[in-house]
């Protein structure tokens, strides 16, 4: 089966075609390795990373910005978001800061992807 | 009144800036002050939670957020001012700054240097003539973004997007994410304003369409939103009789546009093109106003953040070298002209012996081609010449003409050539 993709790796959004026939799975369109890696697994098992945002308290800003530490299978996105709107941190984080360990099962952690200081009241 | 004096002054600390201060201070500059009118560091980037950042210079898919506090993160380690909270409000063409803030009040600077690193602001609605009344649920897409992202509110249930460059296309995915519900995204011009990889994980991803060649022509609701009407239309951008649907939506998020945020560079004097509208800057990222420099989104609109980050970076090493009497303002200008498949170019003018090994000329062409030549000569004699795969109004093309390839003499034209 023959199906069509554009590469989401670079800004470059190369159009991929990728073609499979006895089991064999042949990328074209690429004009760099890692779309090559991308085709094969779009085709096979979609993946993406998660960003979002998740309540916290005690600082300035009401959303702590997070961002999934490796790809998650697409089709689990929503699930994990849904784990994610439960949630509420408490100030200070930092970056990088765990938030939530192997989230649904995926193998993947969602991470602060800034560092957020509690609000000293002045 | 608090009197200031300082070798380089940054005005604005988003990225522009940031990568700005800390190459002057690299270069041996002393004293150097980062000036922002926001509460934190980072500039718009502080509301891109997605990512996709930093892909040439970390070599990773960052966050804008992750992006902006490595830079932060530097600036602290580099000993640099900074001022938060602090809006500059008029420059003096001899480099006095006013400045105030809530607590010091009118600051007055005196600066050996400045760099503007000011950015962009929104198209808003009076800027695209929409028909309609006035009610509330009509915002911006940075509006929209930084309500959601950092103030944590969610300004409607149901939304349609006007415009498909790749704030909108991020804010479609974005909305859908905290499930409000996006009808659909619509674009007055044939084509899609953003990315390729915006529209299949932003749009396609989560099935909202996009309609091309179809615009907004009229907002409904005395207080709140109701709907708009939206229409097709022709070449010359006018409706299409028999083509108008209403839509209910509750919020219009406008994607139009960005335009560089000039208002005190122009009010100083500072020569601005009228294609880019931001200052007019040579190699070292100088404006017509000698010893100020430019860098970042003030300059022209970039797409991408590396970018962004590189003017930057030039603008800073012009500054220090500048006030190390380093920078040659002696010979003339060359300029860089180009021909009309091509929007923009950045510089608009060089002098050669400020290069170091080459000269990075970024520009922006009128529609999609495939397999086309960047072409420059220079007096009947060629200093580039390259092959592209494909070039699009999205994204800005960026070479580097080779130091020993310029000559001493004569201006450089650049073109596409169809391959
Ligand atoms: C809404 C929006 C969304 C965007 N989304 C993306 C995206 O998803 N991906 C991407 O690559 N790019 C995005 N961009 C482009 C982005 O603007 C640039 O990549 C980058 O942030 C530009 O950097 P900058 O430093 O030039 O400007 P900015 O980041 O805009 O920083 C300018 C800073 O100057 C400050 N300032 C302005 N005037 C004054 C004054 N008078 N006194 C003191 N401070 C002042 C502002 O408060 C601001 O902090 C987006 C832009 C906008 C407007
Ligand atoms: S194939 Fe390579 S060059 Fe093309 S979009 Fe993917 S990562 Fe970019």
């Amino acid at each position: 089966m023959k199906q069509e993709f554009t590469c989401i790796v670079c800004p470059v959004g190369c159009t991929l075609t990728v073609d499979e026939e006895n089991h064999q799975i042949k990328v074209t369109g690429n004009q760099c390795k890692r779309g090559l890696e991308f085709g094969e697994k779009e085709y096979t098992r979609p993946m993406r990373i998660l960003t979002t945002t998740v309540k916290i308290e005690g600082s300035l800003h009401k959303r702590l910005p997070v961002i999934s530490k490796g790809e998650i299978p697409k089709e689990q996105l929503h699930q994990c978001l849904q784990a994610l709107y439960e949630l509420s941190i408490k100030a200070p984080i930092k970056r990088g800061d765990i938030v939530v360990e192997d989230i649904c099962h995926t193998g993947v952690n969602i991470v602060a992807s800034r560092g957020i200081e509690p609000l000293i009241n002045d | 009144m608090k009197h200031i004096t300082i070798d380089v002054l940054v005005i604005g600390g988003g990225p522009a800036g940031l990568a700005a201060a800390l190459e002057a201070k690299k270069q041996g500059v002393q004293e150097v002050m980062i000036m922002e009118r926001d509460v934190e560091l980072g500039g718009i980037l502080q509301q891109c939670i997605h990512d996709g950042f930093g892909l040439h210079r970390f070599g990773k898919r960052l966050s804008g957020c992750e992006y902006a506090e490595r830079f932060i993160q530097q600036v602290k380690a580099h000993h640099i001012h900074v001022k938060l909270k602090t809006t500059v409000i008029d420059i003096l063409k001899d480099k006095t700054v006013f400045a105030m803030n809530a607590e010091e009040g009118m600051l007055k600077l005196q600066c050996g240097t400045i760099i503007l690193a000011m950015g962009c602001r929104e198209r808003t609605r009076s800027q695209v003539f929409i028909w309609g009344t006035r009610p509330s649920g009509v915002l911006t897409a940075g509006t929209v973004q930084r309500y959601i992202n950092i103030e944590g509110y969610l300004p409607g249930k149901k939304a349609v997007i006007l415009g498909s460059g790749d704030i909108g296309l991020i804010m479609a995915r974005r909305m859908t994410l905290e499930g409000i519900s996006v009808e659909g995204v619509y674009e007055i011009m044939k084509s899609p304003g953003g990315l390729k990889r915006n529209i299949s994980q932003c749009l396609i991803d989560y099935d909202i369409p996009m309609h091309l060649s179809t615009t907004v022509v009229h907002i409904h609701g005395n207080n709140k939103l109701e709907g708009v009407t939206v229409a097709a239309v022709d070449d010359k951008r006018q409706p299409i009789e028999g083509t108008r649907r209403y839509i209910p939506c509750d919020l219009l998020v406008l994607a139009v546009g960005l335009i560089p945020e000039n208002e005190l560079s122009a009010k100083m004097g500072i020569e601005i093109d009228p294609k880019t509208k931001g200052p007019v800057v040579d190699e070292s990222f100088m404006t017509s106003v000698e010893g100020v420099f430019a860098a970042g989104n003030v300059v022209t609109v970039y797409d991408l953040v590396d970018d962004v980050s590189i003017t930057g970076e030039i603008a800073g090493r012009g500054a220090a070298k500048y006030l190390q009497g380093k920078l040659n303002q002696d010979t003339h200008y060359q300029m860089i002209h180009s021909t009309n498949l091509i929007n923009l170019v950045v510089p608009q003018r060089f002098r050669k012996n400020n290069l170091e090994n080459h000269l990075t000329v970024y520009m922006r062409v009128r529609e999609e081609m495939k397999k086309v030549y960047i072409h420059g000569t220079m007096n009947d004699r060629v200093c580039l010449h390259k092959k592209l795969n494909i070039v699009s109004p999205p994204e800005m093309v960026v070479s580097n003409i080779k130091k020993e390839d310029i000559s001493d003499k004569g201006d450089i034209t650049m073109a596409i050539e169809r391959g």
